[in-house]
C-alpha cells in the first residue's frame, strides 16, 4: 500500500518558505514510493499563488481557504487539520516557531505518535520509523524508533534536508475547505490580535560585512569589552548568539539566528558560539566562518571553515593586538 | 491565579561537555552538574512575579527521580510556594506524550488557572506543553515572551516569531504556555534561600496516586523510544588551525585579508 505523507507549507505574502522543498526531500527520504501532499492554508489570492507554487513540487495540494485563517494561528488551524487529515497518515511540519506551536497539540488530537525535530530518516521496518535527533545543544546525536501505525506527527528541522528543487508535481490542488470547516469554526478562546515588529537597534547588523560574534562563552558583561576592541580593529560589527541578549548585555538586534537577526556577511566570527541550528539558521549567503570555542567538539566547528579550539578569553585580546600592530 | 508551572532536572551544557558512554547506551553520567532547564527558571520567575502582581500561588511540579526533588527545592528557593514531584518507576522510559500525561493527571488535581512550561528541555523537543493543552482540551500559546492579564478570566500574551517579530493574543483561561528565554530575568538564589527550604517536605505523587495505568506511560506506554546514542558523524567540518598561538594568529589574518575580514 503506498504510504500517504503530508507536508504543512509555511507561506508569507504569497511566497512558500524555504522549508517547502526541505519537505519534498525529508518525504522521499522517509519513503521514496510515498504519494506526497502539500497542506496550504490561508485566505484569497496569496493563497492560490502558494497552491500554484506547491504543485510544480508535490503529487496533490490541499487547500484550506478562510477568511479566518488571513494570519494563520495554530489555534484556528489545528481543528481543521483534525478534520481533514486521515487518521493514519505521516504528517510532516518544520520544526520552527509554528510547527513548535501546532504540532505537538495536533499529535495528540490525531492520536498519533510524535517525533520532534528529526535531522534525518532511516528507513521504516515494521511500523516504525527510524530516525536521527540531537540532544544537548547537538553535542550528541540519538537514533530514535518511532511506532507510526496509528500515524505520526513529525517536525522537521529546518536545513537539515536539502531542498529538492526537481519539479515532479502534478499540479493538482484539491480545495478541502468545505470539509475543514464542518462543524463551524472553533469557539475564540485564543485570538489573535496583531504582529509587533522588533525593534530596530543603533546598527543593523544585516548590512554588515564582518561580523564578530559572541556567544555564552564570553562568560561576563565585562568580558565584551575585547569583542568590541576586536570589532574595531576588523572594522566590523558586533553581534551575539540568544544568551548575550536574554542577559540584557547586547540589544535585541544584536541577536543573529532565526528569532533575531538573518545576516549575510563576508566574514563571520563566532566566538564562544556553540552553533545551535536555531542560530546557525540566522547565517546566508555562505559567509567565511571562522569559529573559536574551547570545546573541540563544539557544534559550530561543522559549519564553519576554520576553526581554532582555545579560550577566547585568552586569544581575543592578543588577536587584536596583532592586527592593530598590523594597521599601524 | 493559580500557577502550576513544570520544571525538568536536566545535565547543564554550560557546565559539563556532553559525552557518549562507551556502549553508546546513555550519555556519560557521571560528575554530571545538573540543574533546572534553563527555560523553566523562566516560567518560575514569570510565575513568581504574575503572583507578586495579582495574588494566589505558584506551585511547580517534577516528573523524575529522587534527584528531581533537588530542582523542586531550588525554585522554591526561588520564591514558589508549593512543590510536588511526580515519582514512580512505572513513568521510567516516557516520551513526551507520557510526561504530558503524568502532568495532566497532576493539573486535574488542582484548580490551575494557568499552567506554565519551559519552551524546550534537554533534548529540544519541544512538545510537553503543546500535547498537555491538547490534552486538557484548554488554548495554549508557545515561545511566550510576554504576559498581561486583562481581567481574572483573560491574558494577553505575546509570543516570539521570526526575526525577533511578536505575535500577540487574547487568550481565555485556563490556559498552558510555553515560555521562551528572556521575557524576564530570572533571580539569583542564594545558599541561605536553599537553606531556609531545606527541610520542608515535598509530597511525592506515584502512578496509584494520579490514577494512572502504568501500561499507559513509561516504557511501555512510549511510541518514541531512543536507541542509542552517538556522536554526530564529522561531515567536512572546519580546518582546525594548529600551532601556537602566534603561528595561529599568522594564519587567522591572512585568512581574514583574503576573505575581507579586515577593513
Ligand atoms: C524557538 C527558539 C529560537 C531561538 N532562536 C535563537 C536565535 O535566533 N539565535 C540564537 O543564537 N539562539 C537562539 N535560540 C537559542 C539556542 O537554542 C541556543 O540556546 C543558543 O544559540 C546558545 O547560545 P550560545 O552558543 O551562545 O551558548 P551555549 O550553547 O551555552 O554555548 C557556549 C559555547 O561557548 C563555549 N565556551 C565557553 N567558554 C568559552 C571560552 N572561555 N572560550 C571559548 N569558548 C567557550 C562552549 O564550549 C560552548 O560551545 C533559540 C531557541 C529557541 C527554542
Ligand atoms: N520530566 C518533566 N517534568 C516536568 N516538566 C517537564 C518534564 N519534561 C518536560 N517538562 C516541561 O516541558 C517543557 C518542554 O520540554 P520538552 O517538551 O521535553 O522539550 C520543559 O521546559 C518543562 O516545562
Amino acid at each position: 500500500m503506498t504510504r500517504q505523507v503530508f507536508a504543512y507549507i509555511i507561506h508569507k505574502d504569497g511566497v512558500a518558505d524555504d522549508t517547502a522543498l526541505e519537505m519534498v526531500a525529508a518525504a522521499g527520504k522517509l519513503d521514496s514510493d510515498a504519494r506526497v501532499t502539500a497542506v496550504v492554508a490561508g485566505a484569497g489570492s496569496k493563497l492560490d499563488s502558494v497552491c500554484n507554487e506547491a504543485a510544480s513540487s508535490f503529487a496533490e495540494v490541499w487547500k484550506i481557504d478562510n477568511p479566518a485563517l488571513a494570519y494563520v494561528t495554530s489555534e484556528v488551524l489545528r481543528p481543521m487539520l483534525v478534520l481533514i487529515l486521515p487518521k493514519n497518515g505521516i504528517i510532516l511540519v518544520p520544526h520552527d516557531h509554528f510547527g513548535m506551536d501546532l504540532a505537538p497539540g495536533l499529535s495528540i488530537k490525531l492520536d498519533a505518535a510524535y517525533l520532534p525535530d528529526a535531522v534525518d530518516f532511516q528507513g521504516i521496518d515494521n511500523g516504525k520509523l527510524k530516525a536521527v535527533r540531537e540532544e544537548y545543544t547537538g553535542q550528541v546525536s540519538t537514533h530514535v524508533l518511532t511506532d507510526i501505525s496509528e500515524g505520526v506527527v513529525i517536525t522537521v528541522r529546518p536545513g537539515s534536508f536539502k531542498a529538492d528543487e526537481s519539479k515532479r508535481g502534478e499540479g493538482h490542488v484539491v480545495d478541502k475547505t468545505p470539509e475543514a470547516i464542518e462543524g463551524g469554526l472553533p469557539a475564540g478562546s485564543c485570538r489573535f490580535l496583531e504582529i509587533v515588529e522588533a525593534e530596530v537597534g543603533d546598527v543593523d547588523i544585516t548590512k554588515s560585512d564582518i561580523l564578530v560574534s559572541v556567544g555564552r562563552g564570553i562568560e561576563d558583561e565585562d568580558n565584551l569589552e575585547i569583542i568590541h576592541e576586536l570589532a574595531e580593529a576588523m572594522g566590523g560589527d558586533v553581534s551575539c548568539s540568544r544568551p548575550i541578549v536574554d542577559a540584557k548585555w547586547l540589544e535585541k538586534s544584536r541577536q543573529v539566528g532565526t528569532s533575531g537577526q538573518t545576516v549575510k556577511p563576508k566574514v563571520y566570527m563566532a566566538l564562544g558560539i556553540s552553533g545551535t541550528f536555531q542560530h546557525v539558521g540566522g547565517l546566508k549567503g555562505s559567509p567565511f566562518v571562522i569559529a573559536i570555542n574551547k570545546s573541540p567538539r563544539a557544534p559550530i566547528f561543522q559549519v564553519a571553515d576554520v576553526g581554532i579550539v582555545d579560550d577566547i578569553l585568552d586569544f581575543i585580546p592578543e588577536l587584536t593586538e596583532r592586527i592593530n600592530e598590523l594597521k599601524g | 491565579m493559580e500557577i502550576l508551572v513544570c520544571i525538568k532536572r536536566v545535565p547543564d551544557t554550560s557546565e559539563n561537555e556532553i559525552e557518549v558512554n562507551r556502549d553508546g547506551t546513555d550519555i556519560e553520567r557521571d560528575d554530571l552538574v545538573c540543574s533546572v532547564n534553563e527555560w523553566d527558571n523562566y516560567a518560575v520567575e514569570e510565575a513568581i512575579q504574575i503572583r507578586d502582581r495579582v495574588g494566589g500561588s505558584v506551585t511547580v511540579v517534577s516528573v523524575g527521580d529522587e534527584e528531581a526533588e533537588e530542582v523542586v527545592r531550588r525554585e522554591m528557593a526561588m520564591g514558589a510556594d508549593k512543590g510536588i514531584l511526580l515519582s514512580d518507576d512505572a513513568f521510567e522510559g516516557s516520551d513526551g506524550r507520557g510526561i504530558a500525561a503524568i502532568l495532566k493527571a497532576e493539573v486535574k488535581r488542582g484548580n490551575y488557572d494557568l499552567v506554565l512550561t519551559g519552551a524546550q528541555a534537554d533534548d529540544g523537543a519541544a512538545q510537553v506543553g503543546g500535547m498537555l493543552a491538547a490534552m486538557l482540551d484548554w488554548p495554549f500559546a508557545s515561545l511566550v515572551n510576554f504576559i498581561e492579564f486583562v481581567d481574572d478570566k483573560k491574558i494577553k500574551v505575546g509570543r516570539e516569531i521570526a526575526g525577533g517579530n511578536q505575535e500577540m493574543y487574547e487568550i481565555n483561561l485556563p490556559s498552558v504556555l510555553s515560555i521562551q528565554t528572556g521575557i524576564n530575568e530570572p533571580r539569583y538564589v542564594s545558599i541561605r534561600g536553599i537553606r531556609k527550604v531545606a527541610s520542608l517536605e515535598i509530597p511525592v505523587h506515584t502512578a496509584g496516586n494520579l490514577g494512572i495505568s502504568p501500561e499507559s506511560v513509561g516504557e511501555p506506554g512510549a511510541k518514541t523510544k531512543r536507541l542509542d546514542y552517538f556522536m554526530p558523524e564529522p561531515g567536512e567540518g572546519a580546518e582546525i588551525l594548529e600551532g601556537s598561538t602566534d603561528e595561529i594568529i599568522d594564519k587567522l589574518i591572512e585568512l581574514l585579508k583574503a576573505k575581507g575580514g579586515i577593513k
